[in-house]
């Protein structure tokens, strides 16, 4: 496996009725890449982000996980379906997401949340899995709260929870959709320092992100997204001080 | 004590008396509109679910029996059962009549069950629609299947918060079974029906009635608000069951 590409995304089209949000993107991290998306609102950085777990339907494009492709097919309205629910469900049980809104699921208690991935759709056994989740609430600094219900916590707390529920399926690779946008702001460094501490661990990472912060510094690359088409990418020490477009040179100057 | 009963204007040992008659309609209704409960609320579960979803069969099929179900009052449609099927030759030649479309109480019990199964699928596809679009999202990012995540999330989310309003179909669904005493069937309300049937003494017999139905609705009103602080833990203020040493942070 070691010579494909932990994700692969290839020409990525997606519309939402005559409106054409994403133009053809294509995408590439290898294992252990941390890739940052940027872009202004209305670029379509989250719907890329969705597209490939599928939460949204791209109208065409190719998505691959670790040289696997997920097949599609069109149906009687020519409409882009998947072709095997089952093979879908598989995939983004090992793509685990992130949200802006944390969507915890608030009727269970934290350990709840991160037990039932592993138990109800990987079928580990139960006491394996609460060894690892307890384990995983350490890590993301929430022992304590493993009895509380995601109501009770803090914004940033229920974040730490959702990056330790995706933690839990030892996802390949691990999405994050803005992460830190519905945090207030002094809230925003503690789940930022648990991201960081995922790219030491050489977790592949792809994060959609207003950080810029994080971009520079913690990204090896850093695309940028305007009006639904890559617009600039590379290594962001280069981007960030030489930006090459007028379109990012001005997202930058907004964002400072 | 007979200066005291002097003063009630009731022939309270007339009551004492049939004391047992009364207890046996407690069971009559308790038994009748409990299985009704149970049956109608398994039958609305998969309905609940057809109408939650787009499905352009089955959606509109179970949109058009909750409408007629939930346009009709209990007692015509407990007539329609009782006395209506019975002028057709074909049904009482059928294996349905005999024990089933024959009994006034398998006719009350079919009655209740579908109008409950109507009121308690409308109000169950309400709570499944209801359920966060995030957790769903959630759930699916999982991997969870269409089954699972209805099984694990969306049926166990949509069941709490259906709790509240549940606990007034059950009440009302109590407060209609009196219909069953129209029917012959000695319910609580029968039972009080009977005693002024022989000794002309409404009051009697409908205070003792109204008292019993108001002590089950005690105890139902009871368990409820047992099922929400045990079952709507999570969507409380803050928590009641904190450890002692924990200190609350904030909720936002």
């Amino acid at each position: 496996m070691a010579d494909h590409p932990a994700l692969k995304v290839d020409d990525l089209h997606k519309s939402f009725g005559a409106h054409h949000v994403i133009k053809g993107v294509s995408m590439e991290a290898q294992k252990g890449d941390v890739i940052a998306i940027l872009g202004a609102s209305g670029s379509g950085k989250s719907t890329f982000l969705r597209c490939i777990n599928l939460l949204e339907t791209p109208n065409s494009g190719d998505v691959y996980l670790a040289g696997e492709k997920m097949r599609m097919k069109q149906n009687r309205h020519g409409e882009t379906v998947p072709e095997d629910i089952r093979q879908v469900e598989r995939m983004r049980s090992r793509l685990a997401m992130v949200f802006q809104g944390f969507n915890l699921w608030s009727h269970m208690t934290v350990l709840e949340n991160v037990l039932e991935g592993p138990v109800f759709v990987q079928k580990t056994p139960k006491a394996e899995a609460r060894e690892k989740a307890q384990a995983l609430l350490a890590k993301v600094g929430l022992s304590d709260r493993a009895d509380y219900y995601p109501a009770h916590l803090s914004g940033g707390q229920q974040q730490r929870v959702a990056i330790a529920r995706a933690l839990a399926m030892d996802p390949d690779v691990m999405l994050f959709d803005e992460p830190t946008s519905a945090l207030d702001p002094e809230l925003v460094g503690e789940v930022l320092s648990v991201m960081r501490d995922l790219a030491d661990e050489g977790r592949t990472m792809l994060v959609v992100t207003h950080e810029m912060g994080f971009a520079r510094d913690v990204s090896s690359k850093t695309v940028f997204l305007h009006q639904g088409e890559v617009c600039e990418e590379g290594a962001p020490s280069e981007l960030f001080t030489n930006p090459e477009t007028e379109q990012f040179r001005a997202f930058l100057s907004r964002m400072n | 004590m007979e200066a005291i009963l002097d003063f009630i204007p009731l022939d309270i040992s007339l009551v004492a008396q049939n004391f047992d008659r009364f207890l046996w309609g407690v069971w009559v209704t308790l038994n009748l509109t409990f299985l009704a409960l149970l049956c109608g609320g398994v039958l609305a579960i998969p309905m609940a679910i057809a109408r939650a979803s787009r499905h352009p069969i089955f959606n509109p099929m179970v949109w058009t029996y909750t409408y007629v179900f939930r346009g009709t009052p209990l007692l015509v449609q407990t007539f329609l059962i009782y006395y209506g099927l019975g002028q057709f030759e074909a049904v009482r030649e059928s294996w349905l009549w005999d024990p089933i479309l024959s009994s006034a109480w398998w006719c009350a019990f079919i009655a209740f069950t579908l109008n409950t199964a109507a009121y308690t699928t409308e109000l169950l596809r309400g709570a499944i629609i209801d359920t966060p679009k995030g957790e769903v999202e959630a759930a699916i990012a999982t991997g969870h299947s269409y089954g699972s995540r209805m099984r694990r999330i969306i049926l166990p989310s949509a069941f709490r918060r259906a709790i509240p309003a549940y606990s007034n179909e059950v009440i009302f669904m109590l407060h209609g079974s009196v219909v069953a005493s129209t029917i012959t069937l000695q319910d609580i309300l029968g039972v009080g029906r009977w005693l002024n049937g022989r000794y002309y003494l409404a009051y009697e017999g409908f205070i003792t009635a109204a008292l019993l139905y108001f002590l089950i609705v005690l105890v139902i009103t009871w368990v409820f608000r047992w099922l929400e602080r045990r079952y709507l833990r999570h969507l409380a203020d803050r928590r009641t069951d904190a450890p002692a040493d924990a200190t609350l942070e904030p909720t936002r």
